[in-house]
């Protein structure tokens, strides 16, 4: 049923990390498919897969998901984690809290742009609150994602005032990332230049996190 | 690229979208810029002598192509006075410590590319690279590890802030791909170096502290970030 409405039914089949890209989709589709109403998450599909037909809207729809996650990530992490220093607490109580006022944000972004603000997943973070070193080696995943998308979309990004508020943004996400390899020890700054991924990377590397 | 080409890729949002088509996603960012430090290596010896008009003067003429060079060359600057410094930092042996020497010395590196990318780009456009400005950070070196390192970290969120600043006065994709590439990069610098000499995570604004801003970085515009790195200068 769902292959039907995929614009291009073969790259259901696909796998990646295990699910198909079908899953991926659907999944990350339910999670900021409100750009486009309640009735049509296709046009996100199309838009995940065709990186060039995005618009403003979708773009912060997309970032607010990303933000929603991060957020509830720390939220978690913070009460669940056993072996955390009190540094290490200081540190994900501190990135929680600018996560929130980045999807505070983000909100209130897409309605001044007459969107809808997609709604809030549920998140399953699998293995990632076992143990300090899970949960900083995830941390250290959804902060160089956050880097990396917010670097994708930067140059798709049609006004300048949303233009500013990635840049803005990204920055805090690259400071996270380099807060968080400190503390876990590894290179706070490995690459001379960061990446930029397109939304079907970010939606590979988030997937796994989103069950509905 | 020629002239005409990056206008009809600032200009034109169809042609913007085929561009990003073309630079296919993931990682093109990244390739984009080895391709010009490859570049880079070139032209080293290149003819970099005649200076640039001055940022101002561009930006006064309303061509893309021309303000966005002279963005290019303002961050040119910056990163030239970076990397000079992290070079006589390590040259002066102050730094002891082997976790901070492998730092510092990864980080004069990244600034090194920098200059190098940013210069090969100018000229890719057509431009003319500005001259590394001399430096004056013995003052500093005088004073101590701690004053040296508290300098890096507060340049290096002078320099985050002043690609941010100048973020959305690129009219190019392609520069602002990779001026976006660097930012973040220079940010990571910041919070690694501030966080180091202990100074928490500030909050308050100004140039101190590994997230200084809050939750929304701010950036500085040219001006200010000139005045900033005045002292550093000869």
């Amino acid at each position: 049923m769902v292959s039907s409405r995929l614009v291009a039914p073969e790259l259901a089949t696909i796998k990646v990390q295990g699910v198909t890209r079908e899953a991926f989709l659907i999944r990350a589709t339910l999670a900021a498919g409100a750009t486009y109403g309640a009735l049509s998450a296709t046009p996100f599909i199309t838009k995940a897969l065709a990186q060039e037909e995005v618009d403003d809207v979708a773009i912060l729809n997309f970032a607010l998901t990303l933000e929603y996650l991060e957020t509830e990530f720390y939220k978690q992490g913070v009460s669940e984690v056993s072996g955390l220093s009190k540094e290490d607490k200081r540190l994900a109580e501190k990135l929680r809290d600018d996560e929130q006022e980045h999807v505070d944000f983000l909100k209130s972004a897409v309605e001044d742009a007459d969107g809808t603000p997609a709604k809030k997943p549920t998140f399953d973070f699998g293995g990632a609150f076992a143990d300090r070193a899970a949960f900083l080696k995830t941390a250290n995943t959804l902060e160089d994602t956050g880097v990396s998308a917010y670097n994708g979309a930067g140059p798709l990004i049609d006004s300048v005032e949303i233009l500013g508020a990635a840049g803005s943004i990204v920055q805090i996400e690259a400071r996270h990332a380099a807060l968080i390899r400190l503390t876990r020890g590894v290179a706070p700054a490995p690459l001379a230049f960061d990446k930029a991924s397109d939304m079907d990377a970010v939606l590979k590397a988030i997937g796994p996190f989103i069950k509905s | 690229m020629t002239d005409s080409a990056m206008r009809e890729l600032a200009d034109d949002p169809s042609s913007r979208k085929r561009f990003f088509k073309m630079m296919g996603g993931a990682g093109a960012v990244s390739a984009f810029a080895v391709v010009l430090a490859a570049c880079g290596d070139d032209d080293e010896e290149g003819a970099a002598s005649t200076p640039a008009e001055s940022p101002a003067e561009s930006e006064e003429g309303g061509d893309g192509v021309k303000g966005d060079i002279a963005v290019l060359n303002f961050a040119l600057t910056l990163e030239f006075l970076e990397a000079d410094f992290y070079k006589q930092v390590i040259d002066s042996g102050i730094v002891k410590d082997p976790k901070q020497v492998s730092l510092a010395k990864q980080f004069g590196e990244t600034e090194q590319t920098h200059v190098d990318s940013l210069k090969a780009a100018i000229e890719g456009m057509g431009g003319t690279a500005v001259t590394a400005p001399k430096t004056k950070f013995q003052p500093t070196l005088d004073k101590g590890l701690m004053a040296v390192l508290e300098t890096a970290a507060t340049v290096e969120n002078l320099g985050a802030a002043a690609y941010l600043g100048a973020a959305g006065r690129i009219k190019s994709k392609e520069v602002l791909a990779t001026a976006l590439a660097i930012h973040s990069v220079e940010a990571r610098h910041a919070a690694a170096l501030n966080s180091l000499v202990g100074r928490g995570f500030g909050g308050k604004g100004g140039l101190e502290g590994s997230i200084p801003d809050g939750a929304f970085a701010k950036g500085m515009d040219e001006a200010a970030v000139l005045d900033a790195v005045k002292p550093f200068l000869a």
